[in-house]
C-alpha cells in the first residue's frame, strides 16, 4: 500500500557529533505529520538508543523506519561485532562500554531495557562476527 | 518557574534561545550519564549537567525538555549551540557546581518530579 512511508539513514562511525542525526530527522517528521506525542516519544527514545548503540558497539549500520497508518516499524541493522548473550545484553546495568566511552555519558546498561520498554513490540537477532538486527515497533492504535 | 527564573536564580550565562525564556518548568534532573537520563526521566524538563557534549542537546531533544543547564562554568562549543537553536533549546551556563546548582533551584521551589 503506498500509504506507507520508508526512511532509510546510515550511521557512521567516524563522527559522535552526528550520531542521534537519524533520530533527530524522524522524531522532527512525525511531528510534522501530527502524531500523538507520547507516539513521538517513543520512536525518539527507543530509535536514539538504538542508534547510540550502532556507533558505540558496532561501528555504525544502517537504519530503516517504515511508517504506517497503525504502527512505526524501526529496523536498526550492523556488522558489527555481535552480541553474545542476549539475555545478560539486555539485563539493565550490563555494558561492555569502555572508559571512554562513559566519559561521553553513555555505557550504564539501560539502552537495551529502555528500547523495550518504550517499544510495544522488540526483537534482536545477533550472531558474533555477523552482526545485530533489532527490530522495534510502536503502534499507533 | 520560567527559564528566566532558572537564569537568575543560577545567576547563568544565557547562550542561546532568548526567545523562549517565557516558558513554564515544573521540573528539574541533574544528571552526567545520559544513559540515565533516557532511562529514568518521566517530565523533568530542565536538565542540569556537567557533561558537555553534542548529545546532552540530542537527550534533551529526545525528551523533550525545554532548558539545559551546564554547571561548573561548562561552555557549549558552536555545534552544540547551533543544535540547540535548531529545537529551540535554550542553553545556560552556571559557575555553581552540580549540588549548589540543584539546591538553589530546589529550595526555590523546582521540584525532581515523577520517576519512571
Ligand atoms: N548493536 C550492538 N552490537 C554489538 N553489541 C551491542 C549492540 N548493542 C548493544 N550491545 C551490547 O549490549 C550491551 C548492553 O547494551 P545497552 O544499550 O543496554 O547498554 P550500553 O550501550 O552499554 O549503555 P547505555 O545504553 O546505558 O548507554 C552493550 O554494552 C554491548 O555489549
Ligand atoms: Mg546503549
Amino acid at each position: 500500500m503506498s500509504n506507507t512511508i520508508t526512511l532509510k539513514y546510515t550511521v557512521s562511525s567516524d563522527d559522535f557529533t552526528r550520531a542521534g542525526e537519524a533520530s533527530s530527522t524522524v522524531k522532527s517528521k512525525l511531528k510534522q505529520m501530527n502524531l500523538p506525542p507520547e507516539i513521538i516519544r517513543k520512536v525518539a527514545i527507543a530509535m536514539y538508543e538504538g542508534e547510540i548503540n550502532m556507533f558505540i558497539h558496532a561501528n555504525g549500520g544502517e537504519i530503516t523506519v517504515e511508517i504506517s497508518p497503525t504502527e512505526i516499524v524501526i529496523v536498526l541493522e550492523d556488522k558489527g561485532p555481535g552480541i553474545e548473550n542476549i539475555t545478560q545484553a539486555m539485563t539493565a546495568g550490563f555494558s561492555t562500554a569502555p572508559d571512554n566511552i562513559r566519559s561521553l555519558g553513555f555505557g550504564a546498561g539501560m539502552g537495551l531495557p529502555n528500547m523495550k520498554k518504550y517499544s510495544d513490540e522488540m526483537s534482536l537477532s545477533s550472531n558474533v562476527g555477523v552482526g545485530t538486527t533489532v527490530t522495534m515497533k510502536v503502534f499507533i492504535k | 518557574m520560567t527559564v528566566k527564573d532558572i537564569a537568575t536564580l543560577l545567576d547563568a550565562k544565557i547562550i542561546c534561545c532568548e526567545d523562549s525564556l517565557g516558558r513554564e518548568l515544573h521540573a528539574a534532573c541533574g544528571a552526567d550519564m545520559m544513559s540515565d537520563v533516557l532511562a529514568f526521566v518521566k517530565d523533568q524538563s530542565v536538565l542540569l549537567t556537567g557533561l558537555c557534549n553534542p548529545q546532552v542537546i540530542r537527550t534533551a531533544e529526545m525528551m523533550d525538555m525545554v532548558c539545559i543547564v551546564f554547571v561548573r562554568g561548562k561552555l557549549p562549543d558552536e555545534n552544540m549551540i547551533e543544535l540547540a537553536i535548531e529545537r529551540n533549546i535554550p542553553l545556560l551556563s552556571t559557575k555553581h557546581r552540580m549540588f549548589t546548582a540543584c539546591g538553589l533551584l530546589y529550595s526555590n521551589g523546582l521540584h525532581g518530579g515523577a520517576t519512571n
